[in-house]
């Protein structure tokens, strides 16, 4: 009876294992799936004419350049804005800001930063930056409004990059005469910094994937050449599949998948660069 | 109290503290640490000792506290005075913490941390004062070759006298030392108390020891403390051979604590 428990109890163990195996395995397939399939269908489609030439035809034909260089241009107007505010923020936050009523509405408001829609950031985006301060649809008004929505990603993870930096390690350095500001310079932030700089990809790496914020704020249906200033309006690769995906008739489907296949490439390889930094960081970590 | 006033490096007159959330505190703690000895720290946990010990580099200053009174004078001068320049005073007043707290960079590194803050730049004083301070610590012959390398790669014992070095490389006057061997060998233990007997000939040193046996092995004075309060202050030999207040002895003589 007991023996017969026991090896009941064993493969119930079993079955448990395999399904839990089975589940993990599941959550793989769909961007395993996802990227072997926009592999198949647009790969195709990528030629070196592809990637650096305009668009022609009413876009039926010819490259996608000022889509990819768009992108670009936006994904750095991001950065330059919500980096520094952000892991600001984040510095605060951690190092300086006691447990008062004015942080913990800071701390709500970027709560529920992230849980704004896109869409609702970008017309919020027009609402301020293109027709209250006259930005126009520009690359400066699309990336203020990116840069709004990447703050929360960035400031929480940076955040917690620097406070998972041992206490220890602050406590020391103030008692070998250091100022609080010298201990978060020379210790801190070099030690959260491989952190931080993961979660300023990823939250970048969003911005350069999202449409919405950018629909009313900074895109181009199509433009005959690249844009010239921060105040010119722009291609970019996310509104460019969208719109020739829905808004062209007679597409071909090659261009939509490789449009798709060069997004995913260029999103990709920024988080491949994030596991890398993170990866090394923790092997080189000394504490 | 017996210790001569003219010969006190440190004068605690009356200092009462409480922290925010109600742990350790101090009531009432009156006396003199004199200079060139090892002045020795001691009683049962929460009894105040590290409570003492922050007070006197000001790193209570990094922790909530509910009250404090009382005045602590170094040379002459009352640290808990606002105006004191806590930065030079950290200076002057140097800790070794009960664990080994390398900071994140070379052995070389971590003793040229401090000197560099204050401004040093000059790579031949900075090279000085390396060696200087890891051999007055004790552990120059066992890093000399490898000054370089992460100080974290070093075992317990090591890292804990570099940590002694990184203090003494600032050339303070006090060091304060919070059970600097409570995670150490007996060896290592060994070299870091023959190491505080040198020191003392040059430097104020007080320490909280991890047990009554290192307590009677290093102190020239031995102060007993109580939950907050100085319970008996005295010399070393006769705390420790005959105290004067029964609860000091019967923790000597391990009936609590």
């Amino acid at each position: 009876m007991m023996k017969l428990l026991a090896r009941n109890r064993h493969s119930v163990q079993r079955l448990g294992y395999s399904l839990i195996t089975l589940m993990a395995v599941v959550t793989v397939l769909p961007i395993v799936g996802t990227v072997l399939f926009i592999l198949f269908k647009g790969g195709s489609a990528i030629s070196w004419e592809f990637i650096s030439g305009f668009p022609h035809d009413g876009m039926r034909a010819g490259g996608i350049l000022p889509a990819i260089i768009g992108t670009l241009y936006l994904t750095v107007g991001t950065a330059i804005f919500s980096v520094p505010l952000g892991i600001a923020a984040a510095i605060y936050l951690s190092e300086y800001a006691k447990d008062t009523q004015l942080t913990r509405l800071i701390r709500l408001a970027i709560i529920n930063l992230a849980g704004i829609p896109s869409v609702v950031y970008g017309l919020f985006g027009l609402g301020l930056f293109v027709l209250f301060l006259q930005f126009g649809t520009s690359i400066l008004a699309a990336s203020l409004t990116l840069s709004i929505m990447t703050l929360p990603v960035i400031i929480s993870t940076a955040e917690e990059a620097l406070r998972s930096v041992p206490q220890q390690f602050r406590t020391v350095s103030i008692s070998l005469g250091a100022t609080r500001w010298q201990t978060i310079r020379k210790i801190v932030i070099k030690e959260a910094l491989p952190g931080i700089l993961t979660g300023v990809i990823l939250g970048l790496e969003r911005a350069a994937g999202e449409t919405a914020p950018i629909l009313f704020t900074g895109a181009a249906f199509f433009l005959p050449r690249l844009p010239g200033s921060p105040f010119d309006a722009t291609m970019a690769l996310p509104y460019h599949l969208f719109v020739i995906s829905t808004q062209v008739p007679e597409m071909p489907i090659q261009i939509q998948y490789g449009t798709a296949l060069v997004l995913l490439v260029f999103v990709l390889t920024m988080n491949v660069i994030a596991t890398i930094i993170r990866s090394r960081a923790r092997a080189k970590r000394q504490w | 109290m017996v210790i001569n006033r003219l010969m006190n490096k440190i004068e605690i007159e009356n200092l009462s503290l409480q922290y925010a959330d109600g742990a350790e505190s101090l009531r009432g703690i009156s006396m003199g640490i004199r200079q060139n000895a090892v002045t020795v720290l001691f009683g049962p946990a929460g009894g105040g000792k590290s409570t003492l010990l922050r007070c006197l580099n000001r790193l209570n200053d990094l922790t909530d506290i509910r009250t404090s009174s009382g005045r602590i004078l170094i040379d002459g001068e009352n640290i808990l005075d606002p105006k004191t320049d806590v930065i030079a005073l950290r200076r002057k007043v140097g800790m070794v913490f009960a664990r080994p707290v390398p900071l994140p960079m070379s052995i070389r590194e971590n003793i040229t941390y401090g000197l560099e803050l204050a401004g040093e730049k000059r790579r031949t004083k900075l090279n000085e004062a390396v060696e200087r301070s890891l051999k007055l610590a004790a552990i120059w012959d066992e890093v000399k070759d490898r000054l370089n390398d992460p100080a974290v790669a070093l075992s317990g014992g090591q890292q804990q006298r570099v940590c002694l070095a990184r203090v003494l490389a600032l050339q303070p006057e006090i060091i304060l030392l919070d059970e600097p061997t409570s995670g150490l060998d007996p060896i290592s233990t060994g070299k870091v108390e023959a190491a505080l007997q040198e020191l003392k000939k040059d430097y104020t040193v007080i320490l909280v020891p991890h047990s009554v046996q290192q307590a009677a092995r290093t102190a020239d004075h031995a102060a007993f403390f109580l939950q907050g309060e100085l319970i008996e202050y005295d010399n070393g030999k006769k705390m420790f051979t005959a105290p004067k207040e029964k609860k000091t002895e019967d923790y000597i003589m391990g009936r609590f604590g």
